[in-house]
């Protein structure tokens, strides 16, 4: 059994269409001080940072470095960045942790989906040499694959909405969704079509925001949280970037996440990061989840998608269940890439 | 204007660079095979065609070696619909985005599909390339697909060769196996091998200030620095910003001189693109008095003589022209004072 490690305190920002400067300075720093509050902890007690962003919202280079004055960055601090939502950088706390070299890290993420054109922007992470030349957006790149569901028998257009209707039920109780509402798959499937087979409220909209999370060591962790959420595994994987490379119906890289960490089918939540209505349908599948696992009782991202904080807000949302006692066991998931093509599994659990 | 109740300053921040990549052994005759209006698939240990190529074997994780041209039909396997084209994309008017699996190809290509209506586009649609009239070895040599009139084939051969198509893909040649120079003696390849390729990229977005930048610029537009202390180490920073060392805003405003010392500099002699001086000048760090982080600018009027201490004013600009930035400063000029002593400024290099 690995060491323990644990989360110990979240804070989010609320998700919004426009909000809050390119940098994310200023946003950042009432977020560092609400996570550390509810870790009990000083800042210069952090003795790891690592965050998830992109100079490609920003528009500038090596915008993260601008980020770090939210920290107060002196005496010298111990940091890192991953050009991805910033669940890849909780990957790199969690281990950087069990190697020892840390006690305890903040992990944050943060953007301004708004400033650019997201959809047009997010082409760019496609295949450099024959994909991303031809600017597909995202949007259209997640149509693709929600038709190949269809086409195949594995989603309909009404299953579809019944996910958009749910999560836009349970945003209405969430402060820091950006959309909710009661509505009804008839309603719904009676849109018209964004990206045929996609209507609105399939995509997730463009947010604003930032999610800050707080990790520590076992002994640690008990003497700063009174109900941690322990992480019993986590695990990242891929699969091939072409579009046309991969079965898009099915999820490998989840599935291979979710078995590398054992995950079981009597979760009590599971926050799946999925930007569209079919993705979550895929997932489900794909991570084995039953009926009885409550998905996203946060609204989940089709209600509030700020780029590389979302997957680590899943996290998050899904340790503040465990924390708060509503739940002993719960997953956090998070997506990069066009089409689901990288997956990370979180399993968070309470322990008496 | 009340500018510290004022919604924050944003303005339109245009990027554009080149990326130019170089291809490689698989990419570089796929390119070439492009501009000369051929497709050439990737084949893999299992007997499968990957079209786009794929450099190595997904099974084996051997170097791809072997190519093989397929037709420039093929059918379409996912599909969506764009009313409204963003820049960039391949056509200007609406189309599809399709998943295409050429004729002969075990995969499928990602491109657009110029179908002129939604209800035209369907899963098994049959399509063909529109090659651009000028190629350069490019994704973009393909300026599209179009409908194909013609009759539906089977799929799954790699063969290649397709009568209905011979007018515009030449195969008859040696089906270019495994060295990069199988294209040789074909007369539509006698090109030189495509080596890399250029995409531009062109992004806009809103760069958007803090409440604090603001106000700091809206002082710039009637000719005053504007400086903020942090609460706790109380230095002033100019333009205000979080405190990089206690991780908390700024508040209090401090008006700041537009006289200060030279803390640091350098000559620039080299030419760069969008450079709006000619070489050389002199870039340095003025720390304004009153302020306690330097602010770099141009020194000018002053060859040669630029040093550590030098005291410089402000040299503004015609008031008319004023705005919310800080080029209503044009440059910065000695003032003949003394040096400032080192001491002064030590602590802010
Ligand atoms: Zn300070």
């Amino acid at each position: 059994m690995n060491p323990a490690v644990a989360i110990i305190g979240f804070a989010q920002a609320p998700c919004r269409p426009s909000a809050g400067t390119t940098s994310g300075v200023e946003t950042l720093v009432p977020l560092f001080h609400q996570a550390l509050s509810a870790a009990r902890l000083d800042r210069r007690e952090v003795d790891f940072w690592c965050s998830g962003s992109s100079d490609y919202l920003a528009g500038r280079a090596f915008s993260f470095v601008s980020a770090i004055d939210a920290i107060g960055a002196y005496p010298p601090i111990c940091e890192s960045h991953v050009e991805m939502d910033a669940a890849w950088a909780f990957y790199e706390a969690y281990v950087k942790i069990l190697a020892g070299e840390a006690e305890t890290a903040l992990v944050y993420g943060f953007g301004k989906s708004s400033a650019g054109l997201l959809r047009r922007v997010l082409a760019l992470q496609l295949d450099p040499y024959v994909a991303a030349p031809l600017w597909p957006d995202s949007v259209s790149v997640a149509a693709l694959q929600a038709r190949l569901a269809i086409d195949a028998g594995l989603v309909t257009e009404e299953a579809m909405a019944e996910v958009a209707a749910r999560s836009q039920a349970d945003a209405s109780t969430n402060p820091y969704a950006q959309v909710s509402g009661q509505l009804t798959v008839d309603d719904l499937v009676a849109t018209p079509y964004v990206a045929d087979p996609l209507r609105a409220h399939d995509c997730a909209p463009v947010s604003d925001g930032a999610a800050a999370l707080v990790l520590a060591a076992g002994e640690r962790a008990r003497r700063h949280r009174e109900q941690p959420a322990w992480i019993s595994g986590v695990a990242h994987r891929v699969d091939p970037q072409g579009l046309g490379e991969r079965d898009l119906t099915t999820v490998p890289s989840a599935t291979a996440a979710a078995e590398a960490v054992s995950l079981p089918a009597d979760l009590d939540v599971a926050e799946l990061h999925a930007p569209f209505t079919h993705q979550e349908l895929l997932l489900r599948t794909a991570l084995g989840l039953g009926d009885r696992v409550r998905i996203n009782p946060s609204g989940g991202a089709l209600c509030g998608n700020p780029m590389f904080s979302a997957g680590l807000a899943r996290i998050g949302a899904a340790a503040e269940q465990v924390m708060s006692g509503q739940a002993r066991r719960a997953a956090g998931h998070a997506t990069s890439g066009p089409a689901l093509q990288q997956n990370l599994i979180c399993l968070l659990e309470a322990r008496s | 204007m009340d500018t510290a109740s004022a919604p924050p300053l944003a303005a339109p921040l245009d990027i554009a660079f080149d990326y130019t990549r170089s291809l490689g052994p698989v990419l570089g005759r796929f390119m070439t095979g492009l501009r000369d209006r051929r497709v050439l698939g990737a084949r893999t240990a299992d007997g499968r065609v990957h079209v786009p190529p794929l450099e190595y074997d997904p099974a084996t994780h051997a170097p791809v070696t072997e190519l093989v041209p397929v037709p420039p039909t093929g059918t379409v396997t996912s599909w969506t619909w764009t009313d409204q084209p963003l820049d960039g994309q391949p056509l200007d008017r609406p189309f599809g985005w399709a998943l295409i699996r050429l004729d002969g190809a075990d995969t499928a290509l990602l491109h657009a599909v110029d179908a002129g209506t939604r209800e035209s586009m369907r899963t098994g649609m049959r399509v063909r390339i529109r090659w651009a009239a000028e190629r350069s070895g490019h994704i973009r040599d393909i300026a599209c697909f179009e409908p194909d009139p013609g009759p539906p084939r089977a799929s799954g051969s790699a063969t290649g060769g397709d009568p209905a198509t011979a007018s515009d893909l030449d195969t008859s040649g040696d089906p270019d196996t495994s060295n990069g120079a199988g294209t040789s003696g074909d007369l539509s390849t006698s090109g030189e091998l495509v080596t890399g390729i250029t995409t531009p990229i062109r992004l806009s977005y809103t760069h958007t200030t803090s409440a604090e930048e603001s106000r700091y610029l809206h002082a710039l537009s009637e000719g005053r620095l504007l400086g903020q202390r942090c609460p706790a180490c109380r230095k002033v920073y100019v333009p205000p910003r979080v405190c990089p060392a206690d991780g908390v805003p700024t508040e209090e405003e401090v008006p700041v001189h537009d006289h200060g010392t030279v803390t640091t500099f350098c000559v620039v002699n080299v030419p760069f693109a969008g450079q709006r001086l000619d070489p050389p000048y002199v870039v340095a760090q003025v720390l304004l008095d009153g302020a306690d982080i330097p602010i770099p600018h141009l020194i000018l009027g002053a060859a040669g003589e630029v040093r550590m201490g030098m005291r410089v004013a402000a040299v503004w600009r015609d008031p008319a022209t004023w705005s919310t930035t800080p080029e209503n400063i044009a440059h910065f000029r000695p003032t003949g004072e003394p040096d400032a002593p080192y001491e002064s400024y030590q602590e802010h290099l």
